[in-house]
Order: structure tokens, then C-alpha cells, then sequence
């Protein structure tokens, strides 16, 4: 299933710029992300925005699929409610390691509600009332301290949102025990350092990691982030659009980044846009107002998608 | 698909309003030799719009006259009459100006009686602002703290010192001043009215930490749980932290309104002139005894006062002034620096 060649393709891609074609353009910016809260049916206009990327180009720049591990989280039978408003309904996912799962869907379906459930995130909203069995590794979650699995499945938001203070002490906070400051700076420094070269960050910002972390710009924070949810070295990692408010080599940055984690984590991504989508996920799941309609491998589903709905949204996304 | 519509799109365009012009007008039309940008003209204006913005002009000016008056009077009268000798020397009760030492003591006083005020306020403030910020629950006790916190800053400290009279001279706080052979508590010392004092204070730190916590974004919470971590150490390490600013400036105005206060120091210092310790333990004995500060003993040499040393009342009200306007300054310094590294430059927006 690894292609060589596609691999080659890969790191070729990292060290040129995107503007010289082996990459699709960057279109999303200004299309499907840029007003998330507005509901986008699967209408004309996502197939004519979709359209305009080009499959061979994505399929040029896209890394070889990951290969699937175990499973390491399932999700089975989900209702998650807000009061009366049935958020997601009734869903049933596999989570593995190794792979990269994309959740796409239009504005509202659920994505977000999703992914903060399998965070147990859902439970600090008071209206919001959950059915159904998660598992992390065979165990339900709800029987795990709280915690604790929040610590084993970390999550990186779609607003950067560091701590106010410096870089190091973001990643260290993730580091310490609970509102412990132990163990002290010198000890913890080399895990800091460790996270922050996994999320890509480290050569930037090694200078300086007293530097306030509110000051680094945008896509930096989204790494920093990313470094902060590793650091304890979590099992799974949920991300929800975790590139929707940065530039494209930022975006590409995470992307890379997203791929190169998938060995040693089982990674859930939300994303708006579909060539992301296509380009990290290695198993897509398209969810349209609350219900998971299709699921499946990514070039299965962009390439013959079953139910007509995910034909009408991701239809004719790459040409 | 909506299509914004451009000048010249399908609408036709609407007839120019009737709008009467300026009566200096015209310098829109044409490029005038000067290349003088036309501002607005208050010429234009309505009569009552310009009455008000008379008036708001005056009533700034004559804010800033009254302060500057004010301290312009007490610098002048206050470096006349302050001499380094004062400001070392113990007061002694003397009718003759040139004998009767300098306000030493009284300066302690104000400096002693902020740090135990702030001291005992600060850490019930903060955490009655976490509690109603981060917990709130049930929400009736939140309503209620709420307003017991708003009654204590709207009651009058004369009020607040009456109320601490009565409260300390109760056999039970008879430790914290001097107690008579007879049993009766004297009621009044440094820790009694530190305490009341603290009163002051509270509403001033309170109010500013819950609305430090309240401009933290629930994101910013919620980062901190998906890490793993409780809530005790979400505020802890996280919020607290990030609050530190809006929490100094509260204490400093806090201390300022206690450096300046009077009634709580007549009623339960005792207004005196020097410091007088009470029992043998060195500290407590101080903390147990009464004494002055700079508000009494100003009132007490000025003309209204017994004392009637006005020269020496203005070189104490002047070193007043001085303290308090530090704390004005250090305010405004924490409030700046502040606003450079907290959350209101950073990328986030609230929720
Ligand atoms: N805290 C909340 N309280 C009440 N209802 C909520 C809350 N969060 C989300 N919802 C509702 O749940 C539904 C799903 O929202 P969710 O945020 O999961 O959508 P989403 O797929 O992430 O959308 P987007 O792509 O715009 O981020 C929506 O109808 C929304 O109104
Ligand atoms: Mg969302």
C-alpha cells in the first residue's frame, strides 16, 4: 500500500514552496472556513469551491496513507444532546492507531460536539447529555478518572488559546502535576524541548522560551498548542480545525506534523477543508446534521462515495 | 448567490439627501490654496449640542484646575514647611511648634495600618471574586455574597468603624487589643482597626480580580481540563496567574483609599499622637496598641484640630499626598504592563 514514489513526492513537496504547483492551491482560506458558523448546505457552491482543486495536484502532495494499528477508541451508539437539540445522533466510529480519521461535514453537524465527547469535554456543558459507549483501549471512559483520560486524549482546539504565559512554562504546565510546581524548570526542560520539536516549533522559538506565548504569531501558537497536548505524551490526539485560522504554510506545517504523529497516536481530525481531509485522513467520516452518513477509507469515499449526500458535499471535489 | 452590489450594479442609485451644508462650506469642492483639511465645524451644530460640548470642555478644565490646585497649594505650603528633621522625629505633645518633634510616628502608622488592611483584605477578596467567577453555585449564595460585598463598599467608614467598635470590644476579641484589669476590652489598637480597615479595601480587590476572571475566555479553561487538569489547578496556575495585574491594581487603590482614611482611625486607633505599644511581646505589642497615622495627626494639627500646628499639618498632608499619589502611579504602571502581556493583546477574542 506505501508507494515509494509517493513518499519521494512528499518530502519533495516540504522543502519547495507551494506556490510552484506541486501542492493545491490554497483555496480554503477564503472559502468553506472562512465564516464557520454560517451553515453550508452541500450545496453548489461547496462543489464549485471543492471543484477548483485539482485531484492529480492533491494526489502529488499528498503523504502515503498510514498504516492502520489498533483500534485504539470506539466509539459505539453516540447521542450526545443539548437540551432537546439532537447534536449527534446515534454514531458508531473506530478510532485506531496509526491513522489519521478526518471528520468533515457542513457547519452544525456535530463534528465539534464529537470530538469534545470523546474528550469528556462535553460534560462541563451543563445542557448536554450523552448516550452510547466510548472506549479508550476496551475500557468505557466514563469509568476512567477524568482526569486522567483527558491526559491519555489530549485535544488542540480550532481558536490557538496558549496560556498567558511564557512558551515554556505552557508546555510545562502540561508536564507538572496537578497545580504542582514540581519538578522544577531544569528537570522538566528536556521534555519541553522534546515537545516542542515534535510540534515543530522548537527552532523557532529555542531562543527564547521565556518569550510570552501570546506574542508568537497565530500559526506558532497552533504549535505550540500541539507541543502543550503532546507533551504528556497522550495516546490519542483530537483536533478541531486545528488550521481554520492559519495561513497555508502554517497549515502545511500541521499537516506535515499531523502525518508524522500518526505512527504513535491515534489522531481524530475536524476539518472544513476537504483536500486536508484528504490529503491527512487516512479513514473519512462525513457526518450531515447529527448522523454519521458515511465512513470509510479517504480514496474510497472521495472517489465513489455510497450514500448521495457525501456525492452532493465532497461531489467532484477533486475534478 | 448574492452578489455584493458595486457602485453602478443593477440598483439604481438613490437622489442625493437635502443635507444643509456648513455655512464655512465649500471646502470640499476644490482644492483650497492651503491644502487645509476641512474639519467638522461646530458651527454646524445644533444650539444644545454645542451648549453640552461647552460644557463638557468646562467640566474637564475645571477637574484638572481642582487637581492641579490642589496640588499645587499642598506643594507649595508642604516644601515650605517639610524639613528631613520631621519626617525622622517622633511627635511630642508640646503647644510651642518649635518643640514638638515631627510625625515619625504617624508616617509608621499609615504605612502599618495599609499593610495589616491589604494584608487581611486581599486574600478574602480573591477568593470570594474565584468563588463567584469559577464556582457561583448555588446561585443565591453568589447573589448574596454579590450584595453583602456592594453593602460594605457603600457603607460610610464612620459607620464601618462604629460597627468595629462595638464588634471588638466583645470579650472574645479581647486579644487583639488592650484589656483592662477588669475585664472590659478597650477595643481599639492597630489589629482592630486593620481589620476594619480591610473592609475598605475588599470591594476595591474583589471587584477587580472577578473582572480579571471574567475577561479570561472560557477557551482558555477549557485548554487547561483537555490537558487533564482539575479545576483547582486551572485556577491555580492559569487563572490566578493571569490576574496578577487586575489583583495589584485593586490592592493598590485599596491601600490608597485606606492610607487615606480617617473616621476608622479616630474611632479605633485612637488618633494619637505616637505609637503606643501595649503588653510586653515585641511586634504583637505594637499590633495590640494604638496609635496615629498621617490622617489624624494632619486633622489633629490642623486649625480644626487641638494640635494647631498648621505648618506641620501641611508637610504631613503633603507626604500623604505623596503616598497616595505612588499608589496612583504604581496603578497606572501595573494596569500598562499589564495590558502589554495579558490576555487583552492577545489573538483571542472572548468567546
Ligand atoms: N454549548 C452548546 N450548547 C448548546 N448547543 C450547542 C453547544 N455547542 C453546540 N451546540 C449545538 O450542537 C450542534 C452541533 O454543533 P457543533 O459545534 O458540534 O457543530 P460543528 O459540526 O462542529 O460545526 P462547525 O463546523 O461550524 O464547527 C449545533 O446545532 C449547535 O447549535
Ligand atoms: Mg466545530
Amino acid at each position: 500500500m506505501i508507494d515509494p514514489h509517493e513518499s519521494t513526492a512528499r518530502t519533495a513537496q516540504t522543502t519547495d514552496e507551494p506556490a510552484n504547483g506541486t501542492m493545491p492551491p490554497p483555496i480554503r482560506r477564503i472559502t468553506l472556513d472562512s465564516q464557520p458558523t454560517v451553515a453550508l448546505p452541500p450545496s453548489q457552491d461547496a462543489v464549485a469551491i471543492a471543484n477548483t482543486g485539482d485531484r492529480s495536484l492533491a494526489a502529488a502532495g499528498r503523504p502515503a496513507r498510514g498504516v492502520a494499528g489498533p483500534e485504539r477508541m470506539t466509539i459505539s451508539g453516540l447521542s450526545v444532546y443539548y437540551g432537546d437539540n439532537h447534536a449527534v445522533k446515534n454514531v458508531s466510529l473506530p478510532i485506531r492507531q496509526g491513522e489519521v480519521l478526518a471528520l468533515i461535514g457542513p457547519s452544525g453537524c456535530g463534528k465539534t460536539t464529537l470530538l469534545r465527547t470523546l474528550n469528556r469535554l462535553t460534560e462541563l456543558t451543563g445542557s448536554a447529555r450523552r448516550e452510547g459507549l466510548i472506549t479508550l483501549d476496551g475500557t468505557d471512559i466514563d469509568s476512567l478518572e477524568v482526569t486522567e483520560h483527558r491526559r491519555r486524549v489530549s485535544m488542540v482546539f480550532q481558536q490557538p488559546n496558549p496560556f498567558p504565559m511564557s512558551v515554556f512554562d505552557n508546555v510545562a504546565y502540561a508536564l507538572r502535576e496537578q497545580g504542582s510546581k514540581r519538578p522544577k524548570k531544569k528537570v522538566l526542560e528536556p521534555y519541553v524541548v522534546d515537545a516542542l520539536q515534535r510540534a515543530g516549533l522548537y527552532d523557532e522559538v529555542a531562543s527564547n522560551l521565556d518569550h510570552p506565548a501570546l506574542r508568537l504569531s497565530g500559526g506558532q501558537q497552533q504549535r505550540l498548542c500541539i507541543a502543550r497536548a503532546l507533551a504528556a505524551r497522550p495516546e490519542g490526539l483530537l483536533m478541531d480545525e486545528p488550521c481554520s485560522a492559519l495561513d497555508p504554510k502554517s497549515t502545511n506545517v500541521i499537516e506535515e506534523l499531523i502525518v508524522e504523529l500518526r505512527k504513535e497516536l491515534a489522531i481524530v481530525i475536524v476539518t472544513h477543508n476537504l483536500q486536508q481531509a484528504y490529503r491527512v485522513g487516512d479513514h473519512v467520516a462525513f457526518m450531515y446534521l447529527g448522523d454519521l452518513v458515511e465512513y470509510g477509507p479517504t480514496d474510497d469515499l472521495f472517489d465513489n462515495p455510497k450514500a448521495a449526500r457525501t456525492r452532493d458535499y465532497i461531489g467532484g471535489a477533486f475534478g | 448567490m448574492s452578489v455584493p452590489t458595486r457602485p453602478g450594479g443593477a440598483a439604481p442609485p438613490l437622489p442625493p439627501l437635502p443635507l444643509p451644508r456648513s455655512p464655512g462650506g465649500g471646502g470640499r469642492q476644490g482644492r483650497s490654496p492651503k491644502k487645509r483639511r476641512v474639519n467638522e465645524s461646530i458651527s454646524t451644530w445644533r444650539l444644545t449640542d454645542r451648549i453640552g460640548y461647552v460644557l463638557m470642555w468646562a467640566a474637564g478644565l475645571l477637574l484638572c484646575a481642582i487637581g492641579i490646585g490642589i496640588l499645587a497649594y499642598m506643594a507649595f505650603k508642604g516644601v515650605q514647611y517639610l524639613r528631613p528633621q520631621l519626617v525622622l522625629t517622633s511627635p511630642t505633645a508640646d503647644i510651642d511648634q518649635s518643640s514638638s518633634g515631627g510625625f515619625l510616628d504617624p508616617l509608621l502608622g499609615t504605612i502599618l495600618i495599609t499593610l495589616i488592611g491589604i494584608a487581611i483584605a486581599t486574600p478574602i477578596a480573591i477568593g470570594a471574586a474565584t468563588w463567584i467567577v469559577e464556582y457561583g453555585r448555588p446561585t443565591w449564595l453568589a447573589r448574596l455574597i454579590d450584595s453583602g460585598i456592594e453593602i460594605i463598599a457603600g457603607t460610610p467608614d464612620i459607620v464601618i468603624a462604629l460597627f468595629g467598635l462595638v464588634l471588638f470590644q466583645q470579650g472574645i476579641f479581647g486579644w487583639m487589643s488592650f484589656t483592662a484589669t477588669g475585664g472590659a476590652v478597650f477595643g481599639r489598637s492597630f489589629l482592630t482597626a486593620g481589620a476594619m480597615m480591610s473592609l475598605i479595601a475588599l470591594p476595591m480587590v474583589f471587584a477587580a480580580t472577578r473582572e480579571g476572571l471574567q475577561s479570561i475566555p472560557l477557551h482558555i479553561r477549557e485548554a487547561s481540563y483537555a490537558l487533564g487538569k482539575t479545576k483547582a489547578a486551572t485556577i491555580r496556575r492559569v487563572l490566578l496567574p493571569s490576574v496578577k495585574a487586575n489583583i495589584s491594581t485593586g490592592a493598590a487603590l485599596g491601600m490608597g483609599r485606606i492610607a487615606g482614611d480617617t473616621a476608622i482611625i479616630v474611632v479605633l486607633l485612637g488618633a494619637s499622637l505616637t505609637l503606643d505599644p501595649e503588653g510586653d511581646v515585641p511586634g504583637l505589642n505594637v499590633l495590640k496598641g494604638t496609635g496615629g497615622t498621617l490622617t489624624s495627626y494632619v486633622y489633629n494639627n490642623s486649625p480644626a484640630g487641638e494640635g494647631n500646628a498648621p505648618q506641620k499639618a501641611y508637610a504631613a498632608a503633603f507626604v500623604l499626598l505623596l503616598i497616595v499619589l505612588a499608589l496612583n502611579f504604581a496603578v497606572d504602571l501595573i494596569a500598562r504592563s499589564g495590558a502589554k502581556t495579558g490576555l487583552e493583546t492577545s489573538r483571542l477574542g472572548a468567546r
